[in-house]
């Protein structure tokens, strides 16, 4: 199996809407790719859809993660085969210190796979590596997971998270929303150091602006609830030109 | 000493993991013959139990007098708790373990309830205790239903001149302490269920600290109710004399019946000038099944009295059992300088009720007061917190900060806060907060895409939730909280 992700012919409803219409996508082992299209053209809910969010409809197709169909099994379970979805809006969760979060989270997806907790010792050695790379201080580590934190704050977390989860899939949606330029080269680095020959990646964006800095070796044009148009990384630079608007009609 | 801290610390993890999770992990009954008044209350049940106790005469007074009083009180009907009324005369008001009186050593404790302690988690052998060296060591106090059992640490803390005994004994043993401060604050005319546990009271705790001593260990005591249909009355009574300090533990657990049981104690402590108490409680006595059958009737009368300039009493709960919690730790802040706190954890699922709070009574010149409480309601439960902070006229410069927040998970439950505040003079400030939220479907999917499942992500939630409380917890206590958090609140998503 060298294909990462298949997703084939991908239809999906939400309260009646039909959203997804058709979606055919596939990511071979080691490749980054990029869907670009414009705010409401569906992006954000493939990623979800692909996660297993609730309250989506899946009327038609697959999405198969390393050749096994993963729609009928929870998001936790999805997350353990190794899908990672770095969210567009980063959620709050009070009380609990970041620290204690990515423990929970690791341990709970070892637990899963059958295998022992971490210890204390390794895990410390692991998230400092980590927040190191991503200019993460140990003070960040020990407050409440993305209460109070600024927008690159909150990118960086999801980032250093998907460093110490290992996911095999990596999802971005809409990442380089809220990132000043220097968080954004921040980001980029981490993602881009974390490209190896069996992760693979996909980026949902409507600017061309990050992948300046994450080269994707696939551009796809998404609009209308499908993927319209794919090619290279030029075709970025095309559509930062001459906008969207050319694929509204091919539909 | 660190590794010995930290063996307890894993043998209470293994203890609890142990543990069928899937039933109420307390819901054992042992079967030991016990000793019973026969059923219902009445003078000659009052007269029964003192007689049991070899009580002296001027107790026997003071519990008749008490039932006197009690039979013109009404039961109070203020709080937001819906049950059938309980029926008196189908209760057995005395149960004690049928063993030979007075263990001496743990060779003669009936050895069925040993192994009941064991199940408990409680470190009741002295050596499991010794293990944790210094800064780990817990007396313990154990009370099976009503008396009793096994005081253990006596000696070493009676080197300080500590007293910590069963209160059945401090009345034989240490009358004139008794008779100075028993009902001096919970009065014997309080309330329906504090008038009615003078009356009828079985067994509990006595503790008294001397001047200027430190108490070297964290006292701890262990209920359980464990008979059919027996209402269990302890009544506890601390006291810190100037300057001292102690700091208690008191874990609750009843096994699983289908009738309700009632539960009614007192709870008293004294804090003399520079004095402190910190009291904590688990209480996670059976709360009833999914349906709302069974579960402990819990009416609780707790209060402390700042009754010495610069003392300080803190209640710590934590309350996840029971099917009906009223029950209001409380304290007057008597004493000039004084201060009060209370941290609460109240947590319910499927059908529990729980009406709880704390009163702050500011008397006192530059008195203080600090109330953080947090309320989880889950399943089709009901939880309210019940405040009441009030400044008389002379409490000059009296300070309260209150901070109550609600959590509620699923659409079924209920939580509320009722708040009162009464100042009697302009110079005072008291704050107060509060939240309500809602664990969010988003909430729940980001932790589950980082890999948790449901239930672990509402326990990590939760948790997190009750954060500023668990820390005032004492170590001993901190694991416990954490496990049981997850327990009671299993089944409550999905």
């Amino acid at each position: 199996m060298s294909n990462m992700l298949e997703i084939k012919d991908l239809h999906v409803k939400v309260e009646d809407k039909e959203i997804l219409k058709g979606v055919n996508l596939t990511i071979p082992k080691g490749e980054t790719h990029a869907i670009m299209g414009r705010n409401g053209s569906g992006k954000s809910t493939l990623s979800y859809v692909m996660a297993g969010k609730e309250g989506y409809e899946v009327t038609k197709g697959e999405i198969l993660l390393d050749g096994e169909n993963i729609l009928e099994l929870e998001p936790n379970e999805r997350a353990v085969k190794g899908l990672f979805l770095a969210f567009q809006y980063p959620i709050e969760i009070p009380g609990v210190a970041t620290m204690t979060f990515l423990k929970a989270a690791m341990n709970a997806q070892r637990k899963a796979r059958g295998e022992e907790e971490l210890l204390t010792p390794d895990f410390m050695r692991e998230v400092k590596s980590a927040a190191k790379m991503l200019e993460i201080d140990s003070a960040m580590l020990k407050r409440a997971l993305n209460v109070g934190f600024s927008g690159g704050e909150k990118k960086r977390a999801e980032i250093l998270q998907m460093a110490l989860l290992k996911p095999k899939m990596c999802v971005f949606d809409e990442t380089d929303s809220g990132l000043d330029i220097d968080a954004l080269k921040i980001v980029s680095q981490g993602v881009n150091a974390l490209r190896d020959a069996n992760r693979s990646m996909l980026i949902i964006t409507h600017y061309q602006r990050l992948l300046n800095y994450i080269v994707p070796d696939v551009v796809h044009v998404f609009s209308n609830g499908r993927i319209v148009k794919s090619g290279d990384k030029s075709l970025a630079l095309e559509l930062e030109e001459h906008g969207y608007a050319q694929y509204d009609e091919s539909i | 000493m660190a590794g010995a801290k930290e063996n307890i610390d894993r043998d209470t993890i293994e203890q609890v993991e142990q543990i069928d999770v899937e039933k109420y992990k307390y819901g054992f009954a042992t079967d030991i013959k016990s000793d019973k008044s026969p059923i219902g209350l009445s003078e000659d049940i009052v007269r029964f139990i003192s007689a049991k106790k070899n009580e002296p005469e001027w107790m026997l007074k003071w519990r008749l007098d008490a039932y006197e009083r009690w039979l013109t009180m009404k039961e109070p009907n203020w709080a937001k708790l819906n049950y059938p009324k309980i029926d008196l005369n189908e209760i057995y008001f005395y149960a004690a373990p049928k063993s030979t009186p007075g263990p001496k050593s743990l060779d003669e404790v009936d050895p069925e309830l040993l192994e009941t302690y064991k199940k408990l988690g409680i470190p009741l052998l002295e050596q499991a205790v010794l293990a944790g060296v210094e800064g780990a060591k817990i007396a313990v106090d154990a009370v099976f239903d009503s008396v009793s059992v096994v005081t253990t640490f006596r000696e070493e803390l009676a080197k300080s001149g500590i007293i910590f005994c069963s209160i059945s004994e401090a009345i034989k043993e240490h009358p004139e302490l008794i008779k100075k401060y028993l009902a001096t604050v919970v009065p014997v005319t309080d309330n329906y269920y504090s008038t009615l546990n003078c009356a009828v009271f079985t067994d509990g705790s006595f503790v008294y600290i001397p001047k200027g001593v430190r108490c070297p260990m964290e006292l701890s005591t262990y209920f359980r109710i464990n008979e059919i249909n027996t209402g269990q009355f302890e009544r506890t009574l601390i006291i810190a004399e100037e300057d001292s300090y102690v700091s208690y533990l008191e874990g609750c657990t009843a096994p699983m019946r289908d009738e309700n049981q009632l539960h009614a104690a007192v709870v008293e402590l004294v804090a003399h000038k520079n004095a402190e108490i910190k009291y904590s409680t688990v209480q996670n006595w059976y709360p009833g099944n999914k349906e709302g059958k069974g579960g402990i009737y819990n009416f609780v009368t707790k209060r402390g009295d700042c009754r010495g300039d610069n003392s300080k009493i803190s209640w710590t709960q934590v309350e996840t059992g029971s099917a009906i919690t009223w029950k209001y730790p409380s304290c007057i802040l008597r004493g000039d300088g004084s201060r009060g706190e209370f941290y609460s954890i109240a947590i319910s699922n499927n059908y529990q009720q729980i009406d709880s709070g704390t009163k702050m009574i500011h008397l006192g010149k530059n008195t203080s007061s600090k109330v953080i409480s947090k309320g989880i309601a889950a399943g089709f439960s009901d939880n309210t917190y019940r405040g009441l902070i009030s400044a008389h006229k002379k409490a000059t410069n009296a300070r309260n900060f209150t901070q109550c927040d609600s959590l509620l998970i699923g659409d079924k439950c209920g939580a509320h806060t009722v708040p009162y505040i009464e100042a009697k003079n302009a110079s005072v400030v008291f704050e107060h907060e509060a939240t309500t939220s809602k664990i969010s479907d988003e909430q729940l999917f980001y932790c589950q895409q980082r890999g948790l499942n449901a239930e672990e992500a509402v326990a990590l939630i939760v948790n997190g939730f009750v954060r500023d409380v668990i820390q005032n917890l004492p170590m001993e206590f901190m694991v416990e909280t954490q496990k049981l958090i997850n327990i009671s609140l299993e089944g409550s998503v999905g």
